[in-house]
């Protein structure tokens, strides 16, 4: 199968012609007994920490499962790794996949299988944390590749929250290809947060597929701040009637980054609704593109979707494409998308300056406001703390906060 | 504080979109003062209360605005800001995820040459926030609400008089504070700068095209603003020739 080209409308303004799979080789499994990478022991610590209230914590390396901990997770709740699982587990919700897809299928060395069954409430987070390890610094050869694989399945009336976090070492080039499916059986409750913060020469590119049975609630938030090039994308299906879907992405970019948000609101089934927010800023040279299609099946009456995309573009430099597109085979539906593309809203600041805030001070507040606006609403509560850490510490870097001393 | 303050408006020109709107105005407002100025719509109203503040976008092409001496033609709205003057926004905007504490902090927060004091402290400015809403009787809910988000116009309005209260600066400029107010909500935040003039000697000028204002709020001094002059100016007695003539006469 061909790699895919920017040709394609859904690669469209992507860098992913500069994509070169001879320069990377899958990483090697870890041996059993190794003692664990310090950085990445570190870094799962400091999750936990922000993270304290948790149901199971589940770490791999490069997606091979490394440990399974269950913090009184009641017995019935599958948390572990595909031999636990039965047959026909992966690809329930993810029909066919593009070049990229099928790699991960050919090399992810295992998957995270969470499988929550019918009725059972999980209170507190389930957290996945996938170590994605990177060529050491002026290495030679093949850069690792990581294919890190994740199925979540909440059974019928059942509810419970995933924090899958995506991460590596600071430096060096990698290759990620994370592709994660979500089941929302009927009436289930299914609350999704996925996290990307691997370093900045790492090339990301993940996939979910999300369906929603009759009745079921599926809400994801997906945050893309780390790689050279981030692109995630999420087809979520409104399969079963009365299903109500909603999607939240927030990106930012600093440096040379490119992020690259595609989203798919199938809605194929009556009485469903979906709902998009997607918010990111770039700064420096950074740029990124929002694509998402909102697609009304036949049958599909009563859809109500909506989409909506707004773009703080920071520096001269910095760039932002938005491209929402609709689908409508139905008459008797409510769609709606928006867009915008611009710098820091002069009459906010102009508000914040007429009380006695310097100009630089307005605009980091509003950016940061801008972010938090979104992070506050995450699906999964507990998650906040560390989204929030995370945004900070690259606003910091994005509006040059801290160095010199500006107007103040 | 005291009522020793002085703002000073000498022959001030001003445009918006390139147009001239504010053709030569003249106010003296000293601390404890209460100035109204009235007019019809599209008299220049908004401009000068946007050329005072130093809106970008709204150029003053001539004339001084002098607070206690330093001139504020030319310098930033922040500076003004933090020099002395407030301005009450006719339109407060919503500032999605920036929490009204955060703000007011920022605007307290020392420039340099300011010692912090008891009421800059984060407990400090709390206090200050449930006094200020308990007193015009705004919902203490709000406070943890970012900027203006989820708010009505009302509230809005009730929201910009709270952080004058807390920033209590010499100087205020309010922009059709009344409209959009009910009844009561007009008296309470009326009342509320009525006690300011007193309590830390606040200056106003108040912009407007009611009268309503006036029922509570003691004007020293009317002006009457058309075509971007003052075409008259009084005592509180012209206010109420104003509701009884209009600005025909004008």
């Amino acid at each position: 199968m061909a790699l895919p080209s920017d040709k394609e409308e859904v690669w469209r303004y992507s860098p992913i012609d500069a994509l070169d799979l001879d320069g990377y080789a899958p990483v090697r499994p870890v041996p059993p007994g190794t003692s664990p990478d310090p950085l990445a022991a570190a870094f799962v610590a400091g999750v936990a920490r922000d993270l304290p209230e948790r149901a199971a914590t589940v770490t791999t390396s490069g997606g091979a499962v490394t440990s399974v901990a269950r913090h009184g997770l009641d017995e019935g709740v599958l948390v572990g790794s595909l031999a636990d699982a039965g047959e026909g587990t992966l690809g329930r919700v993810l029909a066919g996949g593009d070049a990229l897809v099928r790699l991960n299928d050919g090399f992810h060395p295992d998957a995270v299988v969470i499988d929550v069954p019918d009725g059972a409430v999980v209170a507190d987070p389930i957290v996945v944390v996938h170590w994605c390890d990177a060529a050491t610094a002026g290495g030679s050869g093949a850069a690792p590749a990581s294919f890190p694989r994740t199925v979540v399945r909440i059974g019928r009336g059942a509810s419970a929250g995933v924090v899958e976090v995506v991460a590596g070492p600071p430096q060096g080039r990698a290759l990620v290809v994370p592709v994660t499916e979500l089941h929302a059986e009927d009436g289930a409750v299914l609350s999704y947060v996925g996290l990307q913060v691997l370093g900045p020469n790492v090339w990301h590119i993940a996939r979910i597929a999300a369906a929603s049975e009759r009745d079921a609630s599926l809400r994801t938030f997906t945050v893309g701040l780390g790689g050279a090039y981030d692109r995630s994308r999420t087809d979520a299906v409104a399969a079963g009637a009365g299903s109500t879907t909603q999607l939240r992405s927030a990106y930012l970019g600093t440096g040379e980054q490119v992020h690259d948000v595609r989203t798919l609101q199938d809605h194929a089934a009556p009485h469903t609704t979906s709902d998009l927010l997607c918010k990111g800023a770039v700064a420096g040279s950074s740029r990124s593109i929002y694509s998402g299609l909102i697609r009304v099946r036949r049958g599909a009456l009563r859809t109500e979707a909506f989409q909506t995309n707004n773009n703080l573009v920071l520096d001269a430099g910095a760039h932002a494409d938005s491209v929402p597109n609709l689908d409508i085979e139905e008459n008797d539906v409510r769609c709606s998308h928006a867009s915008t593309v611009g710098p820091v809203d002069e009459d906010q600041r102009y508000y914040l300056e007429s009380r006695g805030v310097p100009p630089e001070r307005a605009e980091q507040l509003i950016v940061l406001g801008f972010f938090e606006d979104i992070i506050q609403r995450s699906p999964v509560p507990g998650s906040v703390e560390r989204l929030r850490r995370e945004v900070g510490i690259r606003l910091t870097e994005a509006l040059h906060i801290g160095g010199g001393d500006g107007d103040g | 504080m005291t009522a020793g303050h002085h703002l000073v408006v000498e022959g001030l020109h001003a445009s918006a979109g390139g147009k001239a709107v504010v053709k030569g105005v003249d106010l003296s407002v000293s601390g404890g003062e209460v100035h109204v100025v009235m007019g019809p719509n599209g008299s220049g109203k908004s401009t000068l209360a946007h050329a005072l503040m130093g809106r970008p976008g709204t150029t003053v092409t001539g004339g001084s605005i002098r607070l206690d001496g330093l001139e504020l033609v030319g310098i930033p709205a922040w500076r003004r800001a933090r020099a002395g003057l407030f301005l009450a926004l006719q339109q407060p905007i919503e500032v999605p995820g920036v929490l009204l504490d955060a703000v007011m902090a920022e605007a307290l927060a020392p420039d340099g040459s300011e010692e912090p004091t008891a009421e800059r402290t984060p407990a400090g400015i709390e206090d200050r926030l449930r006094r200020e809403a308990a007193a015009i009787g705004f919902d203490e809910r709000f406070l943890r609400r970012a900027l203006n988000v989820d708010l009505s116009g009302g509230e809005r309005k009730r929201n910009e008089v709270l952080q004058l209260g807390v920033l209590r600066p010499p100087f205020c400029v309010l922009d059709e504070i009344d409209s959009g107010l009910d009844v009561d909500a007009v008296r309470a935040v009326a009342r509320r700068i009525e006690s300011a003039t007193e309590e830390w000697g606040l200056g106003v000028v108040a912009v407007t095209h009611f009268h309503r204002l006036l029922r509570v709020l003691r004007a020293d001094r009317v002006h009457v603003l058309v075509e971007g002059r003052i075409v008259a100016s009084g005592g509180p007695e012209l206010a109420e020739e104003l509701e009884h003539t209009g600005y025909a006469a004008y």
